[in-house]
């Protein structure tokens, strides 16, 4: 290998890419979009519920109750109706995603130690969000039953804390697995094009007829590259820490080290893919299939994979991006090392060197 | 002094399809040496085997002393090539380009320097280094293209149909170009489908359906055909060469523009047969004359010799 040819090549292509406004588009302006649009619009959070409220007690302890509610924070109350039967009404218009139903003689030997009745009825359509709404629901209730002064209804006091992401907010755990999406885009749209690009348009058959082997074409393709990468990942990792305050408790030279390990291995597969497929229609369509869409969905960085069916979970281990994710969320929230992370790094060690190999066969077979 | 290039038993295959069939060649140290044959008749296959873009089928191949098999690195490094198609990279200016390939052939420091300034003088291109190559008329892209392949004054040059395309003026500049090269004791390789850029070569090599159907000096070529062309204007050119193919003693009877161009076989008294038959069939004559034969009725000859059709 020859470290002038190695530059020539590396030179050329950030020219190339220097002059290419859709190149430059998907290099920082998606990223920048992607990051706004997790960061602010796309909230996992479930706050500001719209409740109903039937109070047929019309007592003091069933507003202190409705207060309370309304003092965690998760629920607003957006109606007080008046008759059973609206019950149905606004749960079928989503007008509320949960009816608060008090009855006439709930504080009627309340605190008594005789259980007293209360119904929450919740709009199941959307899943997930009655889920969490029916356990703040009862957490609320739970509190609220404690604050009686009656601990015979509850034997056990249960004190949560949730570590690592203490306030339970989505952007923490969201933006470090948003850095590895992004990589992966750049993988799959910068340089799946890369190769194909000029095997279409020639150039690649007079590239070829010089002394220039396949390992300084490969490398030399990939470095500019990886610079735009660590351009993206250092502005994600500072829009992070910055605009959207989550915390970085680990070794920020670790996350950097690992970062630069996985673009090599993102990276290089799309090089890969690129070589494989000579054209840039295939090379993109396989690009995204293969990197982007499995780094959004199948990464654990939305969906958990724990929670996947077995069949998709084994697929989990052949997407680099799902090592990524738990390395960033390590590093940043857990400030976890080496010591825990191992297992990942070994993961895209293996990833990076199969990903290169692959691309550095895929474009001799083509040279015969 | 020994042979730039040597083909023996060359064949590549594509499938079912033999796109070069046992081809057999030596080209000379110091040679302009042309592949003239139409399109799909093997030429670009051998180029790309003898450049080591494309593994041969069967046969060997030596350029510059080494393996095209086992040395394709070594080949590189001794070889300046340019493709059929302009494969220089549109969207770098002409400086990009020329530092591209610098690099990728290790020229630096004075040399470079040296280099650069003949290549832009060469190709007239002084001045206009920092022009988009995409934006260069096709005849200056042409000739940047050859001073990037010759960048590291290889010893032998490959071009594929490097003027296909470029207007006469600029395809007579660019052979003069290679006139140059040649004088300067570079090897050229260089294939054609122009019959008129035949006449630079100093040998020919006639290719037909993937098959080398002769190979000689362009003069010699010529006198090969032994029986001299008649050439004739006609009232209409079409029926004439029908007329003509149909009668006993004409080899070869084809249209060049609006003349018509008559090969007889050796013995018969050409123009009065030709004279007889055309008057049976009716055609007025306006002119007739016996032409030396061009590199096209000899080609058109030896492939009705060898009872194929012309490919292209």
């Amino acid at each position: 290998m020859n470290v002038r040819r190695l530059w020539a090549i590396a030179r050329k292509e950030a020219i190339q890419l220097r002059r290419d406004a859709r190149s430059l588009a998907l290099a920082f302006a998606l990223p920048g979009a992607l990051l706004l649009l997790f960061g602010y619009a796309i909230s996992l959070d479930v706050r500001n519920i719209d409740i109903a409220v039937l109070d047929q007690s019309h007592s003091e302890a069933s507003r202190h109750l409705v207060d309370a509610f309304v003092a965690s924070g998760y629920f607003r109350v957006a109606e007080r109706l008046e008759r059973d039967a609206d019950v149905q009404h606004v749960l079928d218009r989503g007008e509320a995603r949960l009816v608060l139903v008090i009855p006439p003689d709930f504080a009627r030997g309340l605190g008594s130690g005789r259980p007293r009745a209360l119904q929450l009825l919740l709009d199941g359509s959307d899943a997930n969000t009655a889920t969490i709404a029916q356990n703040y629901a009862e957490a609320i209730v739970t509190r609220f039953t404690g604050t009686l002064g009656d601990r015979r209804a509850l034997p056990i006091d249960a004190r949560t804390r949730i570590w690592y992401n203490e306030t339970l907010e989505s952007r923490n755990m969201i933006v470090p697995g948003l850095i590895a999406v992004i990589m992966s885009i750049i993988a799959a749209m910068l340089t799946a094009l890369t190769i194909a690009r000029e095997w279409e348009r020639g150039t690649m058959e007079q590239l070829v007829a010089t002394p220039v082997s396949r390992t300084e074409v490969v490398l030399g393709k990939l470095l500019p590259y990886v610079a735009i990468g660590v351009i993206d990942v250092t502005a994600a990792i500072l829009a992070g820490l910055i605009v959207f305050h989550v915390p970085l408790r680990g070794n920020i030279v670790l996350l950097a080290v690992l970062t630069l390990l996985f673009l090599v291995a993102a990276l290089a597969w799309g090089i890969f893919v690129s070589a494989a497929l000579k054209t840039q229609m295939l090379a993109t369509q396989a690009a995204i299939l293969s990197t982007y869409m499995p780094a959004l969905l199948l990464s654990g960085f939305i969906f958990s994979i724990g929670a996947m069916p077995f069949a998709l979970q084994a697929i989990t281990f052949a997407v680099s991006a799902r090592y990524y994710v738990v390395i960033t969320r390590g590093i940043f929230l857990k400030g976890v090392g080496l010591a825990v992370l191992w297992p990942e790094v070994l993961a895209l060690v293996a990833f990076a060197t199969v990903a290169i190999s692959l691309a550095l066969w895929a474009f001799r077979k083509e040279l015969a | 002094m020994p042979d730039a290039v040597v083909a023996r038993n060359l064949t590549r295959r594509f499938g079912d399809f033999v796109a070069v069939d046992d081809v057999t060649f030596s080209v000379a140290t110091g040679e302009i040496f042309g592949f003239l044959g139409p399109n799909g008749a093997g030429k670009t296959t051998t180029i790309k085997m003898l450049t080591c873009l494309l593994a041969p089928t069967s046969g060997d191949a030596w350029v510059a002393g080494a393996d095209v098999r086992t040395a394709p690195r070594e080949i590189r490094s001794r070889i300046g090539y340019m493709s059929q198609m302009f494969s220089l990279y549109a969207d770098l200016t002409v400086a990009e380009n020329i530092q591209l390939f610098a690099g990728l052939y290790g020229l630096r420091g004075t040399r470079l320097a040296d280099r650069r300034a003949w290549l832009l003088e060469m190709a007239g291109l002084a001045g206009r280094e920092h022009l988009m190559t995409q934006d260069l008329p096709l005849g200056w892209k042409q000739r940047l293209a050859l001073g990037c392949a010759v960048m590291h004054e290889p010893p032998i040059l490959f071009l594929d149909e490097p003027t296909s395309g470029v207007d006469p003026t600029s395809r007579r500049h660019f052979w003069d170009l290679i006139d140059g090269l040649a004088a300067q004791g570079t090897t050229v390789f260089v294939s054609t489908h122009y019959m008129e850029e035949a006449e630079y070569c100093h040998r020919l090599a006639l290719m037909n359906r993937g098959r080398l159907i002769a190979l000689d000096r362009p003069r010699q070529l010529r006198g090969s055909l032994g029986q001299p062309v008649v050439e004739l204007l006609v009232d209409d050119p079409a029926r004439a060469v029908e007329a003509l193919r149909a009668a006993p003693g004409v080899l070869e009877a084809a249209m060049y523009g609006r003349a018509v161009h008559v090969t007889v076989a050796p013995g018969v008294a050409a123009e009065e047969m030709v004279f007889q038959r055309l008057a049976a069939a009716g055609r007025r004559i306006d002119r007739m004359r016996e032409i030396e034969p061009s590199l096209e009725d000899v080609f058109v000859a030896l492939v009705r010799r060898e009872g194929g059709a012309v490919v292209g």
